[in-house]
């Protein structure tokens, strides 16, 4: 019998996939954990930036950081189209909203009018290149056992958990500054903010940037190490970032990278185990029904952390005392 | 209270709706808002003494709640303006009123829960830098802010006996803790004039004692007052000056000894009992050791043995005139 998935899987602890998640969720805490923002679209913002780089990088030859750029710049501007007309609106207005544009955006990628520059249904290869040529690490694969990378391989997991790093330590700068005090008590209760002087709408737009841009670039990440398929933009990514979320603690600033960690981890765990178990005919399924079978378990443990442990791994029990 | 401003000191003639006031700090003219074919508010023209404490009173649905959140920006008016110390408030978004200097509490206390008790005071100062986005990132730039700001909020909440509370949750404070948190809160900014509304409500007597001298610390540090309240004993203790709204318009004006006795007001809202106190209002008892008496008992297993010599339900028509005899009867004790 093969054990290696055992290790492979630990491999998921550093890959780029979980940095890629790990990043859209702190975007996600932004949102709803820290600012109350009921985002339903994240997987809209990480299409938005998946396209914005592709396209720039791939079919218009921008350099890198031309194409990073226009990542920022294009999940700012969505941020800004799905704020202006819903944030003075109650919260529920934003979910349905962000859900509905996160839709809108894959569907119309996959259009054959816009194929020419979105490719379609088929998606954009390639969108690494120009990432790949900054490599700067020699020619080569290193590590051990089963977990041995190649030079690009490294280099992606060494730029995209940088990334991850560099949003983590601005969150939790912002988070326990006044500003984070006010965007908390927005959270709250957004009228008594404002009858204490804070212009709530700027702030809530803010957030929504913020979270959106950390969003656009976990999109580009995700594509690094592969294609552009515009069906991995679909709700369930959302919902997925939403269980990361809760898993690691909506209101925390390292829980994103818990639950990322954690998911991806049980996610491959679990694959191998069913696999192992339905070779031996063990556990009557087929295998077919084995990948599916991880996201039932998936779901019965948020289940049971939410019932348990809502305030997620990371989270203090105080948080979660109190109902909102 | 001995410190009450008399009355000559704060109007420009009778005591009329919509008298002039010697020194007003808030002029509104003309202020309607109606929902649908409901006149809500129609308030043609009202002026807030400055440094005074005045109280806003009225039945329920009379609009009192709904000038309040016009006048603080959290509710657009259909016509009308207001002027707050000379600058014209009207259409303002709400944030900008606070800043202006006019600052309200809430009639369902609005504590943010799962913020420490202190940085819901934190929340309420001004002029804190570190609420950008950009400086909010560099410590040092706001850290100075932060530390006079924590000073003060701590001087506040020891003044509201809250400064041992400072770090738990807001949540997790009482009722009436939550009402003192939120005023003391609206003090961060300091503001030239505090608008509270219903701040006596859910709170026990003896938090309203405290909360009555908070209010008349307020005035003895110079701000201005506006509270909507329905309980007449503190309108009478604290206010200076006692506006009554009806149905939307301003019915009455005038100081609170005054105002109180004036039959269209009586009639408006006080009604008939508004001298006597509630908390011991006579009958209740007598009726409920009525209910006890032989009398009743002997009536009432007549009743069950009626209802079981038919096997049906006592007929609605033969029980009624009991209850009624019943309680004539008690009636006629209290007399």
């Amino acid at each position: 019998m093969d054990y290696n998935f055992i290790p492979l899987s630990f491999g998921e602890l550093f890959s780029p996939t979980t940095a890629a998640y790990a990043l859209a969720t702190i975007g996600l805490a932004v949102h709803f954990g820290f600012t109350g923002l009921l985002n339903f679209g994240q997987a809209g913002f990480m299409a938005i930036g998946g396209y914005a780089f592709a396209i720039t990088s791939v079919k218009w030859q921008w350099p890198l950081y031309g194409s990073v750029l226009a990542t920022i710049v294009a999940a700012t501007i969505f941020a800004l189209i799905l704020g202006i007309p819903t944030l003075r609106l109650r919260a529920d207005y934003l979910s349905i909203v962000t859900i509905a544009a996160a839709e809108i955006i894959r569907l119309s990628v996959k259009t054959p009018e816009f194929s020419s520059i979105t490719g379609g249904s088929e998606g954009i290869n390639g969108a690494g290149a120009t990432f790949n040529a900054t490599n700067p690490l020699p020619e080569g694969s290193f590590g051990f056992g089963v977990l041995t990378y190649t030079s690009e391989q490294w280099w992606l997991r060494i730029v995209g958990w940088t990334v991850v790093g560099i949003a983590l330590l601005l969150v939790f700068l912002l988070i326990r500054s006044p500003w984070g005090r006010v965007i908390r008590g927005i959270r709250e209760d957004e009228d008594a903010v404002r009858s204490l002087g804070k212009n709530v709408y700027s702030y809530k737009m803010q957030a929504l940037v913020l979270g959106g841009v950390f969003g656009g670039l976990a999109g580009a990440m995700f594509i690094l190490p592969r294609s552009l398929q515009p069906d991995n933009y679909g709700t369930q990514l959302t919902f997925f970032l939403y269980t990361i979320l809760l898993l690691g603690g909506a209101a925390t600033v390292f829980g994103p990278v818990i639950g990322s960690i954690i998911f991806w981890v049980t996610l491959s765990l679990s694959d191998g185990l069913l696999s192992l178990g339905v070779n031996a005919q063990v556990i009557p399924i087929t295998a077919i029904q084995q990948g599916p079978i991880r996201f039932v378990i998936v779901g019965v443990a948020l289940m049971i952390l939410v019932i348990f442990r809502p305030q997620g791994i990371s989270g203090k029990k105080k948080d979660a005392q109190f109902s909102v | 209270m001995s410190n009450r401003t008399p009355p000559a000191e704060l109007v420009a003639g009778p005591a009329v709706p919509g008298v002039a006031k010697i020194n007003p700090i808030l002029i509104a003219d003309k202020v309607s808002r109606h929902f649908g074919g409901l006149m809500a508010v129609e308030v043609d023209h009202l002026e807030i003494p400055r440094g005074a404490i005045t109280a806003l009173i009225g039945p329920n649905g009379a609009g009192k709640t709904t000038f309040f959140n016009l006048l603080t920006g959290f509710d657009k008016p259909n016509t009308g303006t207001w002027k707050f110390g000379g600058k014209n408030l009207a259409h303002m978004p709400a944030f900008r009123v606070s800043r202006l200097g006019m600052v309200r509490t809430f009639q369902l206390t609005k504590a943010l829960g799962r913020l420490t008790v202190l940085e819901n005071m934190l929340l309420g100062a001004k002029e804190q830098g570190g609420e950008n986005l950009f400086v909010a990132l560099i410590r040092p730039f706001w850290r100075k802010r932060e530390d006079a700001i924590t000073e003060r909020a701590m001087a506040l909440l020891t003044k509201f006996k809250l400064d041992t509370k400072s770090e738990d949750y807001a949540a997790s404070l009482s009722g009436g803790q939550r009402k003192l948190l939120e005023m003391a809160r609206a003090l961060m900014s300091e503001p030239e004039m505090v608008m509270l509304d219903e701040p006596m409500a859910g709170v026990n007597p003896a938090l309203t004692q405290s909360l009555l001298h908070h209010i008349l610390d307020l005035k003895a540090e110079g701000m201005t007052v506006l509270f909507v309240e329905h309980d007449m004993h503190m309108v009478n203790e604290i206010a200076d000056w006692v506006i009554v709204m009806a149905e939307g318009r301003i019915v009455a004006e005038g100081p609170p000894g005054v105002v109180m006795n004036d039959p269209a007001v009586i009639d408006a809202y006080l009604g008939a009992h508004h001298d006597t106190d509630l908390g011991t209002l006579t009958g209740q008892m007598e009726i409920a050791e009525g209910m006890e008496s032989a009398l009743v008992k002997h009536e009432i297993e007549d009743e069950i043995e009626a209802g079981q010599e038919t096997g049906i339900d006592v007929d609605p028509s033969t029980e009624h005139p009991e209850p009624g005899a019943r309680t004539t009867e008690s009636k006629g004790d209290d007399k």
